[in-house]
């Protein structure tokens, strides 16, 4: 079980002096259970890619397969598809319509035409998911919620028609710094609970690193690298070259090793760069 | 779904019609329309498509793109000729069949009819065509500024309409937007019968109503920021002026619009 993208190629404006490449020979696959990073500038393609994902945009050449099925074969197939793959657009809380949180959440398992029994405990389920007491915030208008807790109640928009990936694009944009942890701790423990695969689309190195276990960096239109966090932020030099940069923990060891520290250049976080750095200090010391 | 849509049908050439004053043009395009209704021979619209085919030619926009500006207004241009055909009466009869009478009379009047309209139509568009609506709104601005003193709020309509121009393709941007968003949610635009594809639409106009209403608050807020108080003594970037190009254009006018009205009178 996975999805698959084969060869795609995706085009902007076919046929017009504006005619642009947005992807192009991308082959990738996102295993079930895994936590994907997709880094890559603006315009890079990657919001391109994962409308690919789900059938909003047929690519030009390729074939994306979700869980054996092609999608856009069969349009009768696309809500199935979409059902599978949850995707939360950038800035999700501009979706909201509903008077009431709960019939807001409701929207996308209603189109699955489900009983009323299962909408319910799936709004519940999906609610509590994205840490709410369901019983306080269900008959609230989501309009009067804040910015943050908008963004949670459209995800569990999303999380309600219990997709087995989670496709995120930038989900933490304009939240502020503790909005931001919040989210990527739920986000985190979702991942967590059983098979659910995660796809979190990003520019911040910051945020990629500390949660995913597989990274694809996308520059213009190709995918440019792959790998672990660690094999990725080992590069950092290339990372910069292509605009991107990398961990701000990862540039001191970085900078450090040029002014003729030895530390290995595979760190993505503070605790581990901490012991390393002081153990090169006192091996140091000591010589 | 919007990507083949373009705002208004501004034709981005360089052209001498393109380079003349919007005021020039708008009211060259008001008398041409005043002239095209004092014709009353066949014979005069030789002159009006000649002057339209130098205006045509002159402007540098490809001939099919004039001639769209005619297909959303087809079926009027048929309907009036068929109305035309059927309803005057004349003495020579060309055609009977049961109630139905064509009159020489009522074909000379229909292509008559069908004409005028048709040349309207290409005479105006060729305005629109090559006027950007943003000089378009300066134009029309500028020429509703002497009914300043009776209560037109010029600068006030002219403003409204920029800022409707501008947000147009936002506001069709979000659409799309909000559309995906909600069909990741399993939303269906497409199929259905009337009533249920009026109520699929609810989940994408109320965000799309808030957003409008949040980016007309904010906009209003930037432009109380920047001090701007309305019309009174502001000056403007671009000034409207005329030039050499403007006079002879309203020198070749004048001459079409004298040979119209000593056609009429002979």
């Amino acid at each position: 079980m996975s999805i698959i993208a084969e060869n795609i190629k995706y085009v902007y404006s076919e046929g017009t002096p504006f005619v642009t490449v947005a992807l192009d020979n991308v082959n990738m696959t996102v295993e079930k259970g895994d936590f994907l990073g997709i880094i890559g500038h603006t315009g890079s393609g990657k919001s391109t890619l994962i409308q690919l994902f789900n059938g909003l945009e047929m690519p030009a050449e390729g074939k994306i397969i979700v869980d054996g099925v092609s999608v856009g074969e069969d349009k009768k197939k696309l809500k199935n598809i979409r059902q599978t793959v949850g995707l939360v657009f950038q800035y999700p809380e501009y979706q909201l319509f509903e008077e009431t949180v709960a019939k807001d959440v409701a929207f996308g398992p209603l189109n699955l035409n489900l009983s009323q029994d299962e909408i319910n405990s799936r709004v519940k389920e999906a609610l509590e998911l994205v840490g709410f007491d369901y019983n306080k915030i269900k008959d609230l208008s989501p309009f009067d919620l804040s910015g943050g807790q908008k963004r949670r109640v459209a995800i569990a928009g999303v999380l309600a028609m219990k997709p087995d990936y989670l496709i995120l694009d930038e989900p933490t944009a304009g939240l502020d710094p503790a909005g931001r942890n919040e989210l990527f701790s739920q986000i985190k423990k979702l991942h967590g609970k059983g098979n659910f695969t995660v796809v979190l689309v990003s520019h911040s190195m910051e945020d990629i690193a500390k949660l995913v276990n597989k990274v694809i960096v996308l520059y213009k239109g190709k995918i440019h690298m792959k790998g672990t966090p660690k094999e990725i932020y080992s590069q950092s030099e290339e990372l910069k070259r292509i605009g991107l940069g990398v961990p701000q923990i990862a540039e001191i060891v970085l900078e450090l090793n040029k002014r003729g520290f030895n530390i290995k250049n595979d760190i993505i976080n503070v605790e581990e760069a901490t012991a390393e750095i002081l153990k090169e200090i006192r091996r140091r010391k000591n010589v | 779904m919007f990507k083949n849509l373009t705002i208004g049908q501004h034709y981005p050439v360089e052209s001498p019609v393109h380079s003349l004053d919007p005021r020039v043009k708008i009211i060259m395009t008001f008398a041409f329309i005043i002239s095209l209704f004092l014709i009353e021979s066949f014979v005069t619209y030789l002159y009006v498509i000649a002057f339209l085919a130098v205006a045509i030619i002159s402007s540098k926009v490809p001939f099919k793109f004039v001639l769209r500006g005619l297909r959303p207004i087809f079926f009027i241009i048929l309907i009036t000729f068929i109305i035309n055909i059927l309803m005057t009466p004349g003495n020579v009869i060309i055609f009977e069949l049961g109630f139905i009478k064509i009159t020489d009379a009522g074909l000379r009047q229909a292509g008559f009819m069908a004409l005028r309209l048709t040349l309207l139509i290409m005479g105006t568009s060729l305005l629109t065509l090559t006027t950007s609506p943003i000089l378009l709104t300066d134009g029309i601005e500028n020429l509703l500024n002497p009914f300043k003193k009776i209560g037109v709020p010029a600068h006030e309509l002219a403003m409204m309409m920029t800022i409707a121009l501008r947000f147009i393709p936002t506001l069709m941007e979000e659409t799309e937007k909000i559309m995906k968003a909600q069909k990741s949610r399993g939303a269906d635009f497409e199929s259905g019968n009337v009533i249920n594809r009026a109520k699929n639409l609810i989940p994408l106009l109320v965000p799309l109503f808030i957003s409008a209403f949040r980016r007309a608050d904010e906009l209003a807020m930037a432009m109380e920021a920047r001090c701007y108080r309305g019309g009174e003594n502001r000056t403007r970037m671009r000034q409207l002026k005329m030039e050499m190009g403007d006079y002879v254009a309203i020198f070749i006018f004048v001459i079409y619009f004298a040979m119209i009205i000593v056609s009429k009178i002979w």
